[in-house]
């Protein structure tokens, strides 16, 4: 329990920093683009969207930078991120929440399958090692050091524009109504096919190599010796000893690397103009939509934050001694 | 927790497709006394030699590339979205320009960012995680809070957010932002290492012996974690090089200044795939992997080199079953030539 309340005050203080970064971000930045856009969109702007506006970007210069400090968390609580400049007037908010069901459906579901199945090969490799497996690791090598939009764009060429087996671009038919209906949610399927492929295929080198050396090191351990001495089948000592063990550092791994994950998944987004997060993140720089950059950055840090909670969470069940030692 | 994380870092090192070059040469000395046998060990690893042959060849481009791009890479002419020729290796864009040239010229800004960005992170990495490793107590909490919260914020919608606001961004913005952004990992490492460093015995000798703090970590401390710093260091590189490709990908940052974001970024933005001009972002792409493995390669260079343990089993596993031995089970074979290196 202990151990799980320390975590829990660590990621309060992580959510802390990151909000007290986004707020002083446009303040020590030369120039003052936002008052420029606010100007610009005069009268477009309700008083009220403005004033958030104004403490957002901290243009309320006779204030004091304390009080504009509890105004900002003020705001942010309330979950207002202030008022798109490309989506005028949907608040950021309602843009955000309109995109992220699907950022999750995709690179949530894509990172699950990608560490799944990387960590699968890994520990095979890893137990196998000598064997042709170890020429995997120069390929896998090779994929991890490509840039993820890059194989996008590569995944492209080849399956949607020379074979023409996938769309290139979007997440569903523009024909069809969104609805729960069978023809919806395959046409869902069918677009996500690629991005989602491409996911699995640049990130999973990094789970397999790391199975890969954490197997290499559990499996010289007494334990693994001792139980091939008893003679158990090759398979229990493989998941029962040793990818049992291995798998530790896998899950925290994942944790700490969630953040580089989502970051060069969002990219994927952006090539793919799949209308998730990340493709708003670009449409905003874009147009330099500051307010939603910022509501965007947020998000993510939240939601990385939580994945990183139910990291820590899994990993507290999985190892015993965490939870002992508090 | 704590008890897995040495564990943990190794691995993750090696995971991260990130950090390595030049230091290649620092890390081959990690010992300053021990000088000749074991450089040689370092350099004997053809990983290690394969991946600084390719980034000796990016530096030496991204020295004379300007000079010998066979065309301006910015020039325009009548040639255009032609196919890679004698002409135009890498084929032309939409405007008649010369990738191949881009490429060359582009390599510079890719390399001065990318280094750029990696000392200056091994910089901060090294003061914050030593201190914090070596102070102890309530400092290091704090420090390692630090560390923490900037590992766990999503690293490239923050670099996103800081550059998109610049009201300029050249290369060395991009360096600086990615490194305030990525010293956190080396950072981490660091402390681990310095944490168990500090309660040897040499350490605790230098001390009993009055030696200054300010000695102790410079001529103690430090060069035995001369192989951790050099890790990290290529792993912020690449680290470096990946973002302000990624950046100038989607268009944030100077797009006057060629790099290889750069062409990539024109090219998706003038659909080079809709019209099957694949000379205009496969050479680019390519580029970017062989640097980035090259990196990868030294780091796995630095990492077999620190862990006997991972250069007996893995790299030797074929002969060892050559000679009969069974390297799945679980035990660090003793082989002879390995015993020789290390004397």
């Amino acid at each position: 329990m202990r151990f799980f309340l320390r975590r829990l005050g660590f990621y309060v203080i992580t959510f802390w920093a990151a909000v007290t970064i986004n707020f002083f971000i446009p303040r020590i930045m030369p120039g003052d683009p936002v008052r420029a856009l606010i100007a610009k969109n005069q009268g477009r702007i309700s008083t009220d969207a403005e004033s958030a506006l104004r403490t957002l970007f901290g243009l309320d210069k006779d204030t004091t930078l304390w009080q504009q400090y509890v105004d900002y968390w003020n705001l942010i609580l309330h979950g207002d991120l202030g008022t798109s400049f490309t989506y005028f007037p949907t608040p950021v908010a309602d843009v955000i929440a309109g995109a992220i069901p699907w950022t999750i459906g995709l690179v949530g579901i894509a990172t699950i399958i990608s560490f799944t199945v990387g960590t699968l090969i890994g520990s095979g490799i890893g137990w196998r090692r000598g064997t042709w497996a170890d020429s995997l690791l120069p390929i896998s090598t090779f994929f991890s050091a490509v840039p993820y939009f890059w194989l996008a764009l590569i995944a492209i060429t080849i399956f949607s524009v020379t074979l023409g087996w996938f769309p290139a671009s979007g997440s569903y038919d523009r024909s069809l109504v969104p609805t729960f209906s069978w023809e919806f949610i395959s046409s869902v399927i069918y677009y996500g096919t690629l991005p989602a492929l491409t996911i699995v295929i640049s990130s999973i080198s990094g789970w397999i190599l790391g199975m890969r050396n954490m197997m290499v090191t559990v499996s010289s351990e007494d334990y693994v010796t001792v139980a091939q001495a008893k003679g158990l089948s090759e398979r229990t000592v493989l998941f029962g000893y040793a990818a049992r063990n291995a798998i530790l550092p896998q899950v925290s791994s994942f944790a700490l690397s969630l953040g580089f994950i989502v970051g060069g998944t969002l990219i994927m987004e952006i090539v793919f103009s799949y209308q998730g997060i990340g493709y708003y993140l670009f449409t905003a720089v874009a147009a330099k939509d500051y307010p939603l950059m910022q509501g965007i950055f947020l998000v993510i840090t939240v939601a990385v934050l939580f994945a990183n909670i139910v990291a820590d969470f899994v990993y507290g069940v999985l190892d015993p001694r965490t939870r002992q030692e508090g | 927790m704590t008890i897995d994380t040495s564990i943990v870092e190794e691995g993750r090192e090696l995971e991260k497709p990130s950090q390595a070059p030049m230091t290649g040469a620092v890390a081959a000395a990690p010992g300053p006394r021990r000088s000749g046998p074991r450089k040689l060990l370092f350099l004997r690893n053809s990983k290690a030699i394969t991946g600084m042959v390719i980034l000796a060849f990016f530096l030496l481009i991204a020295v004379i590339g300007p000079w010998i791009a066979p065309y301006d890479p910015s020039a325009r002419s009548s040639d255009i979205l032609q196919p890679p020729s004698w002409e135009h290796w890498f084929g032309t864009t939409h405007l008649g320009q010369d990738v191949f040239s881009q490429i060359l010229v582009g390599t510079r800004g890719v390399i001065v960012v990318g280094f750029v960005a990696g000392i200056l992170a091994t910089g901060i990495g090294v003061i914050i995680g030593v201190t914090a490793g070596y102070v102890g107590g309530l400092g290091d909490e704090t420090l390692s809070v630090l560390a923490n919260v900037f590992l766990v914020i999503p690293q490239l919608p923050l670099i996103i957010i800081i550059a998109g606001q610049l009201p300029s961004v050249g290369g060395v913005t991009v360096a600086v932002v990615i490194a305030i952004t990525g010293w956190a990992w080396g950072a981490r490492v660091l402390r681990a290492q310095t944490l168990s460093l500090r309660k040897r015995d040499f350490v605790e000798a230098a001390r009993a012996n009055g030696e200054s703090t300010w000695r102790i970590i410079t001529a103690e401390i430090l060069p035995n974690l001369t192989a951790i710093i050099a890790s990290g260091f290529v792993g912020t590189v690449a680290f470096a090089v990946l973002s302000l490709i990624t950046l100038s990908f989607i268009g944030i940052g100077d797009t006057g200044e060629w790099n290889w974001g750069t062409v990539l970024y024109q090219a998706q933005s003038q659909l080079a795939l809709q019209r099957g001009a694949w000379w205009w972002f496969v050479p680019a792409g390519l580029c970017i992997a062989l640097l980035g493995m090259s990196l990868t390669l030294i780091n796995f260079g630095i990492d077999e080199f620190v862990n006997p343990r991972l250069r007996s089993t893995g790299l030797n596993a074929r002969s060892l079953r050559k000679r009969g031995i069974r390297p799945r089970i679980g035990f660090t074979p003793v082989v002879r030539e390995a015993k020789e290196d290390r004397a």
